[in-house]
């Protein structure tokens, strides 16, 4: 429905978008997600059109919306500190886009009510909106932008202004609201648990350019490359070089590893890449892959498992495993040999 | 007796705390209680029936017709440089800001012999057109016009209205804007439904404030508007001092204390209401740089007559203040006159024609004189005041409101109090030379106590505690921790104090004696009289003023302290 082609920006005559274009389905809410500072927010700005693109269209169906002002392109915003008018109360503020239509009274306020409910502020009709609560006017936002049936909904942090318990609670209620709302829309956030919660499909973002398009569970299976993995919080890389290729073996610092996944794309021998041990890859039974001396740094109890912080030559690792392990012990640990990705190599 | 012991020692606090209200009771309330007597005696006895009724109906039209025209005026010239600086980032902002700050601190004379340099019978604009047309009259006479009195108080309102909404404007965050536009509405209804109501309490307390000056104006109209026009604050001044009818002044000044009551009242009360929740923006992250030739015309079309209006005036004073002109000759041309230092020497020189008995230096060093006292005074009382306000005691909740209300008087119903209550030793504005600086405390005070009391409420009470823990007693924990704190705070009251003592006009020609002039109402009086050598003296004068004010300006600039409101 939503298709954005080639979209180049730049921000004080620094590149900000280098060629962006992605698509957004019906009834799909993709996350763009990225560093504060990636232009994620720019991107939802010239959706709008509030901002201009050096270059790059934005088109809905076949329509370019070059030349359509902002306010008659139909699409929601959500700030991320939610602009609600501060001289109208949380009724007024709903109302604004219906009045905007021009709707007779009766309608506007019946549609009000509708999205005040979906929302759970159906009370709060009266109130100012400078005595709300964040939680409570990230609603009344969310009300406002839903109340004029955009055909486009875009968020732009809505839960970033918010304290973590009601961020969590408010994440879940999001979801459900816009999977049921059946409206596209596009959320911007840098915080990947919200991504994955809230998204269809990812994009991840990075200097300018989209790194991986894809969904959660792609981007968490295979990340594209060691930005992506680091960045949704696989943080266990480590640097080695294609020693063999039939069977897998690389070579790195701590020694050999026998690896029982693909290879990264135009990878050959000799090559050097990126190893990925994914959190759940070790484990203490002696085995004859993989196995390595590690010195216990850290454990950390989280509730059903724990977090083990190994040191292995001198880098630093993070496993999660079922048993607690002495801290300051010296172990054999053997990792599994399909909990390991293959990412390109950084150039 | 440890209770009685207790009680003692806060004597000396409470003493110093009632120091401002005294200082006030006395040199502010019984002057405008004797104001207030003289009108009720006025309106009693038969004074009044002997007096014609158009010395009070005609100055208060024409005080209400000039204010209103100058307000909408202001409100034209300001619109749009205060959208520029809320709105856009470009280069010269800060030096447009710098612009915009002249007038706050310049001396109404100096800007009235500025606009006599650009435009007067004698001024540049004559002088020029006058030299390629070989005119023998000055073809502008603007001076003594309405046009003059408009032109000034265009000059001086036109920043507070810039300063006043532009500051409301860029606070507002563009994002409301933004999630208007994305509901639907186009620019024209956000305007309508966002901008304007949110900016609305914004102008309509600077149009208050604005009319508020016009409406107390009264330099401008004595130096530019002539004879033929008479505000209340003119005819106030005309009655008590030249036809010594001080029963008709001070009934003149009742009504102008009613009007200015009301309107300092109502604005208060806006002020109050103004803070609708409106979360402060860094006015940098909101402002846009310019694109496009729309925008870049615009700028340097509102950056220009910015200029012209605010550095004209003064740039042509300095310049005319070196330039010697013979008076002799019908046809002024410019090219048989040269440039000399001859009007500065002659300050210098007590000649028998002289307006003064002494030599016309001697004004700078009297107002020099009480500029300094008025500092003591201002800021010492303004400290306490401060001090109390800061304490978020009961006092401080009185004093406040009652602090700010001089700013409201105009300082010639002041000056008419004074010489009503101060008649007799040890009191007497004849003999105590000490009534001029306290005049002018009285003006610079609420300035000082808004610098001040800020600066005050932000030092913790935990530092001043923690001093004391470590041993320090209360007299040097004030030295030790509070004075460097507030050491940059106090200097910039200081100059203000200091350059609203040296400008100071309207209550000063009340009080000065003549053979003790100021600066101001040496140039009032150069200016009053015909000649050459007068007005250059005039400018030679005024420019000192003005490099003196301007000196100030910049330091108080340099030492720009955070979160100073405006008034």
């Amino acid at each position: 429905m939503l298709s954005v082609k080639n979209l180049y920006k730049k921000y004080e005559n620094q590149p900000l978008l280098r060629g962006v274009s992605f698509e957004v389905q019906k009834g799909e809410t993709i996350c763009l997600l990225g560093r504060s500072g990636s232009g994620k927010s720019t991107i939802l700005r010239i959706i709008a059109g509030i901002e201009a693109p050096e270059s790059g269209d934005v088109f809905w169906t076949n329509q370019n919306l070059k030349d359509i002002p902002v306010h008659k392109r139909k699409f929601g915003f959500m700030f991320q500190d939610y602009a609600l008018f501060p001289h109208k109360n949380v009724f007024e503020n709903v109302a604004f886009g219906l009045k905007m239509q021009n709707l007779p009274f009766d309608l506007i306020e019946e549609k009000v009510i509708t999205v005040l409910n979906k929302v759970k502020m159906q009370e709060f009709s009266h109130r100012q909106v400078a005595d709300l609560s964040g939680g409570e006017q990230q609603r009344v936002a969310l009300a406002r932008a839903l109340a004029p049936e955009p055909r486009l909904l875009m968020l732009d942090e809505p839960l970033g202004a918010l304290d973590r318990n009601l961020r969590e609670q408010l994440m879940g209620e999001l979801r459900l609201l816009l999977h049921a709302s059946n409206i596209p829309a596009i959320y911007v956030t840098h915080d990947q648990e919200e991504a994955f919660t809230i998204g269809d499909r990812l994009v991840l973002l990075n200097d300018g350019q989209i790194i991986q398009n894809a969904s959660p569970e792609d981007v968490y299976q295979t990340p594209k490359n060691a930005w992506v993995a680091k960045f949704i919080g696989l943080s266990n890389l480590l640097e080695g070089v294609i020693q063999s290729t039939q069977p897998l073996i690389v070579t790195t610092k701590i020694g050999d590893f026998s690896v029982q996944t693909g290879l990264p794309k135009n990878a050959k021998l000799a090559d050097p890449v990126i190893l990925l041990l994914r959190p759940d890859a070790i484990n203490m039974k002696d085995s004859n892959l993989n196995q390595f001396q590690a010195h216990v740094l850290d454990d950390v109890f989280l509730g059903n498992q724990w977090r083990v912080k190994l040191q292995m030559s001198d880098l630093e690792f993070s496993f999660l495993v079922d048993e607690p392990i002495p801290i300051g012990s010296i172990i054999k640990i053997s990792i599994d040999p399909k909990q390991i990705n293959l990412l390109q190599a950084e150039k | 007796m440890k209770q009685a012991l207790k009680y003692i020692r806060t004597i000396p606090a409470i003493l110093l705390w009632s120091l401002p209200f005294a200082f006030l009771l006395i040199f502010y309330f019984q002057p405008l209680l004797a104001n207030f007597r003289m009108a009720w005696q006025a309106t009693t006895t038969d004074v009044l029936a002997s007096m014609s009724l158009k010395v009070i109906t005609q100055p208060l039209v024409f005080t209400i017709w000039q204010t209103i025209l100058s307000t909408l005026l202001t409100i034209v010239v300001g619109f749009p440089p205060a959208y520029l600086l809320a709105k856009y980032r470009f280069v010269g902002k800060s030096f447009i800001r710098l612009l915009t700050t002249i007038p706050f601190i310049m001396p109404t004379v100096v800007v009235a012999a500025g606009f006599n340099a650009l435009l007067g019978p004698k001024g540049w604009f004559n002088l020029l057109l006058q030299t390629i047309f070989s005119l023998d009259k000055p073809p502008i006479q603007i001076i003594n016009t309405l046009g003059a009195i408009l032109l000034a108080h265009v000059f001086y309102n036109s920043t507070v209205f810039i300063r006043v909404v532009g500051g409301a404007w860029s606070q507002l965050d563009p994002k409301i804007g933004f999630a208007a536009r994305t509901l639907g509405a186009s620019p024209v209804r956000v305007w309508q439904k966002i901008t304007f109501p949110l900016l609305k309490p914004a102008l309509l307390s600077a149009i208050l404030l604005i009319f508020l000056f016009n409406f107390t104006s009264f330099a401008v109209i004595l130096l530019l508007g002539g004879p033929k026009f008479s505000t209340l604050e003119v005819e106030i001044y005309i009655q008590a001092l030249h036809m010594l009818n001080l029963p008709a002044a001070g009934l003149l000044s009742a009504i102008q204390l009613l009007f200015t009551l009301v309107l300092t009242i109502l604005y208060t009360r806006l002020i109050k209401t103004k803070s609708v929740a409106l979360t402060p923006r860094d006015p940098e992250e909101v402002a846009k740089p310019i694109n496009g030739w729309k925008q870049r015309s615009f700028l340097i079309g509102t950056m220009s007559y910015l200029i012209v209006l605010f550095a004209a005036p003064l740039f042509s004073l300095v310049l005319r203040s070196f330039l010697l002109t013979d008076t002799n000759r019908t046809v002024e041309a410019l090219a048989d006159n040269r440039f000399s230092l001859v009007y500065y020497q002659e300050l210098f020189l007590n000649r028998r024609e002289s307006l003064f008995y002494v030599p016309p230096i001697d004004a700078i060093l009297n107002s020099l004189y009480f500029g300094l006292i008025t500092v003591g005074i201002a800021l010492f009382l303004g400290f306490l005041a401060a001090s109390v306000i800061s304490s978020r005691s009961s006092w401080g909740k009185i004093l406040d409101p009652i602090l700010m209300l001089p700013l409201g008087t105009s300082a010639v119903t002041l000056g008419l109090g004074f010489i009503l209550v101060f008649n007799s030793p040890p009191l007497d504005v004849r003999s105590f030379p000490l009534l001029v600086p306290i005049a002018h405390s009285l003006v610079a005070m609420p300035f000082v106590v808004r610098i001040l009391q800020p600066v005050i409420a932000s030092i913790p009470r935990e530092l001043k505690y923690s001093a004391m823990v470590l041993g320090a007693s209360p007299w040097r924990t004030f030295w030790q921790v509070e004075f460097p704190i507030l050491f940059r705070a106090i200097i910039s009251a200081a100059l203000f104090a200091f350059t609203i003592s040296l400008g100071e006009f309207g209550a000063t020609t009340f009080l000065a004696r003549p053979e003790r002039p100021t600066i101001p109402i040496a140039i009032y009086r150069y200016l009053s009289q015909p000649g050459g050598l007068n007005y250059g003296q005039a400018m030679a004068m005024s420019t000192i003023l003005m490099i003196i004010c301007a000196v100030s300006i910049i330091l108080i600039e340099r030492l720009k302290l955070p979160n100073i409101k405006e008034f």
